[in-house]
């Protein structure tokens, strides 16, 4: 047993990295359920993101290009939703299940007709990726930073080393819980959740509102979705996304809808996932030999435990998931 | 000299839904600075007609003035800018927000809360000073009373400036003190020169607090009369289109055995709060046992153990005979199987699957009726459905089509269709909840003669409502509840609404 291993440097910066798409989806469902509107459809949502991002990038070769294509996939999935739940009044889970089975079948689709290479995207190099920035005086090699002591590999390795994205997201959190409880756009975006009814009578638009809110889901599952194929990895493949978007909704509810605690849970369950890739430095920490299925189960089994009620209670929106209609 | 212009002038309104005329033809001058009442049946219109003042609907035709100006109200924030505003029979707040929150939502005054927030607390502070509307501003809405709840919503009202308010039906929620309390501030609001438009059924308040009122049926206005000038037996006429009896006719009771003889029921809550503490009573044949109380002291939990659907201790006879308040035998079944019948407190949650038909809401609870079966394995639609087409002629339910869903007939209509469920049953227990809640005056005046006639039929009948008027006039006896005990029994003709109101509050007449 070498209860030390947990905090190894190397799972904790895979938590990072593994942890910002699940913090910008987490963020995407906070906006959008918030505002009443459940949405199921992030993983979708980040699916085609990933796959028009690193086409786009592998074409122009700029990455920017692709985040903005990526981006703009993903916000027309989100109005779609939008379309379908708020001014159709439609079902939202079925509204969000269509969007994530529509997101699976069109990148295969579009991937292999674009490049013929079996529903993927060629590798991406160059300014078609997002680079990881290296700190000044960061070490870059592997076999230097396993030589240097605690400090320069923290710094090197967890701190130094990420892309751009990554490094957004730092302030990101607190920017959404300043919105989200200072200002006005925050107060309005919260009581459409809870109860549309004061809304409208407030003089508010309560689409306008619902609309703004799916669309900045669109807009953080874009970034999510373009992380995954130009900055975690070199280009798309088929499914990519791998659950991202259930483990996210499954951290809004750990987080019980607010954002700081989102950061922890998406962290949380960003470790488990780091832990799961490196197996043998939970054996070293335990001493026995778990299967990672059972590490990537855990998110799940997590969220269950705080749905039922063990870790105080998991209100969500009192207006989620059901369409505005006036009363008389 | 020329009169001063009304604040609210409606010329010729008029709006259909589908093939339904809510409002026809409807013209209206209120006064600035006076109470206008608008009175009328359920389904009247009058929801209807706020509704197109408050800017929710567009009219089909027919203009607004307001102070004398030609208004265009095309929504909610037109009706805010033209100053008025409304409070909604179902409040519209926000429950997790605090009462500030709730005030400035819709009227912050930028991109930052901060500064709103000071300035409404402010604000806030001088308006519950000047009106009497006493509120905390970080209380969270959830956390606090109905009465507080809609002193919020007067708060926002006068908060967006609003020189109109519009109440529909406030007074259905509070207890009589609060609703005392209430028109206290419509009073303060009348004397700042403010305009105040009442929508009630309840010809009481019409009487107590407006200086007009309107009347509505079917649509139409029928009448605008100085309230001076009129009496509630007209109003009740002009209401319903025919005489109305405001009071129950009844002969004196002939009580007989005891039927229903509770001992020591004590009731706790999945919560675990003792909700019905020690209570005893007994109710013979021929006699209705009212239970007064503000709602919330255990009435509610004392029919749900009567009714088969919580549990409690104690003993509980009919006939003489106990029935199990535990067990496989403790439901509602078992407890119609044994003569006890249950119209519920609340009609949409408990007494009706809204959704369903009214001729498959007539078989609840009696589904094992052999009349209902077909054979074995089917039930009988086809005599339900003429089961429940006799039944809805015989109460006067309108339509009179048990095809129609619960949700499409009015609340009184509703309610006839449970009532004539369990009184057709010819139960030997009647247990009947709130009977009359948002029911309009011609069928409370058929739902009392139905209670009445049951019980000179030498029924037991136990009436649990909040409205004191209803128990006054249907109880031969009456208990007040209070924190889950019964404050004392008195005969209606030997107490009065105060020494009631006093129980009601928990303080012990005999003492005094």
């Amino acid at each position: 047993m070498d209860l030390l291993a947990f905090f190894d440097i190397a799972v904790l910066d895979g938590t990072v990295r593994l942890g910002v798409p699940l913090l910008l989806a987490c963020l995407a469902g906070l906006f959008s359920e918030r505002a009443g509107i459940f949405d199921i459809g992030l993983e979708g949502k980040m699916l085609i993101s990933a796959f028009l991002a690193a086409g786009v990038s592998f074409t122009t070769g700029s990455v920017w290009l692709g985040l903005i294509a990526g981006i703009m996939a993903s916000v027309v999935l989100s109005l779609l939703h939008g379309l379908a739940s708020i001014t159709f009044r439609g079902n939202q889970l079925i509204s969000g299940v269509a969007i994530n089975f529509f997101a699976s079948g069109i990148t295969v689709v579009a991937a292999q007709a674009w490049f013929g290479e079996g529903g993927r995207t060629p590798s991406l190099s160059g300014a078609a990726r997002f680079e990881s920035i290296q700190f000044p005086g960061a070490l870059t090699r592997i076999r230097d930073i396993a030589k240097a002591d605690l400090p320069m590999k923290v710094y090197s390795e967890l701190l130094s080393g990420h892309t751009i994205i990554v490094y957004l997201c730092i302030l990101i959190v607190p920017f959404v819980w300043w919105t989200l409880y200072r200002t006005r756009f925050g107060l309005r975006l919260r009581a459409v959740g809870e109860n549309p009814g004061a809304v409208d009578t407030a003089g508010i638009s309560v689409y306008r509102m619902r609309y703004s809110a799916v669309i900045i889901c669109g807009v953080l599952c874009g970034l999510a979705g373009a992380y995954l194929s130009t900055g975690l990895q070199a280009g798309f493949v088929r499914e990519m996304t791998a659950g991202r978007g259930y483990i996210a909704l499954a951290a809004l509810i750990f987080a019980k809808w607010r954002p700081w605690q989102a950061l922890g849970a998406t962290m949380l369950f960003g470790y488990l996932q780091a832990l799961a890739i490196r197996p043998d430095i939970l054996e070293r920490a335990i001493g026995i030999r778990v299967q990672t299925q059972v590490l990537d189960a855990l998110p799940y089994v997590l969220t269950v435990i705080v749905l039922a009620g063990f870790v105080g209670k998991a209100i969500p929106p009192r207006a989620g998931g059901e369409a505005y209609v006036k009363e008389r | 000299m020329t009169a001063p212009a009304p604040a609210i002038e409606l010329v010729g309104i008029s709006k259909a839904f589908g093939p339904v005329q809510a409002n026809k033809d409807i013209s209206i001058r209120v006064m600035p600075g006076t109470i206008h009442g608008i009175i009328g049946e359920n389904g009247a219109g009058k929801s209807t007609l706020m509704s197109i003042l408050y800017g929710f609907y567009k009219a089909d035709a027919g203009e607004v003035f307001i102070n004398g100006q030609k208004t265009e109200i095309p929504d909610s924030q037109a009706a805010i800018a033209a100053g008025i505003g409304m409070v909604f029979q179902h409040f519209k707040l926000v429950e997790n927000f605090t009462v500030l929150e709730n005030v400035i939502l819709g009227v912050e005054d930028g991109f930052l809360l901060r500064p709103s927030l000071t300035k409404a607390r402010k604000e806030l502070k001088q308006l519950s000073e000047e009106y009497e509307l006493h509120v905390d501003p970080d209380a969270v809405i959830e956390e606090i009373g109905v009465g507080m709840q809609q002193r919020v919503e007067i708060l926002k009202a006068l908060y967006r400036q609003a020189d109109i308010l519009i109440l529909d039906e406030p007074t259905g929620v509070l207890t009589p003190a609060e609703a005392d309390q209430l028109f206290r501030i419509l009073g303060r609001l009348r004397e700042e020169g403010k305009t105040i438009i009442l929508i009630t059924h309840k010809l009481r308040e019409i009487m107590e607090i407006t200086d007009t009122v309107s009347v509505m049926r079917r649509g139409e206005m029928t009448a605008t009369v100085k309230t001076a000038e009129t009496d509630p037996a007209q109003l009740a006429e002009l209401m319903v289109g025919r005489k109305v009896l405001l009071q129950v006719d009844k002969v004196p009771a002939k009580p007989g055995d005891v039927i229903l003889d509770v001992q020591n029921l004590n009731v706790t809550d999945a919560q675990g709060v003792h909700r019905v503490k020690n209570v005893s009573f007994n109710i013979r044949a021929g006699e209705i046992l009212g239970i007064a109380g503000v709602a919330g002291n255990g009435q509610s939990e004392l029919l749900e153990v009567l009714g088969g659907y919580e549990k409690g201790t104690g003993t509980i006879t009919v006939n003489g005979q106990p029935i199990d308040l535990t067990g496989k035998y403790s439901d509602g079944q078992s407890r119609r199987k044994r003569g006890i019948a249950h119209v519920p407190e609340d009609r949409q949650r408990e007494g009706l699957v809204m959704n369903f038909s009214a001729w498959e809401n007539t078989a609840f609870g009696y589904h094992s009726d052999p009349r209902y079966q077909k054979n074995v394995l089917f039930m009988d639609h086809a005599a339900i459905k003429a089961d429940t087409a006799e039944k809805m002629e015989r109460f006067d339910v309108r339509p009179p089509n048990p095809l129609l869903a619960a949700k499409n007939f009015s609340g009184g209509n509703q309610q006839k269709i449970v009532v004539a469920r369990e009184i057709e049953r010819n139960p030997d227990v009647l247990l009947i909840g709130q009977p009359t809640r948002g029911v309009d005056i011609g069928a409370i005046e058929f739902i009392h003669k139905q209670i009445v006639a049951l019980r000179d039929q030498g029924k037991a009948i136990l009436l649990v409502s909040v409205e004191l008027d209803e128990i006054m006039s249907l109880s031969d006896r009456i208990a007040v509840m209070f924190d889950g005990r019964i404050m004392g029994e008195r005969l209606p003709q030997d107490t009065n609404v105060q020494e009631l109101g006093l129980l009601m509050a928990g303080v012990q007449g005999d003492a005094a």
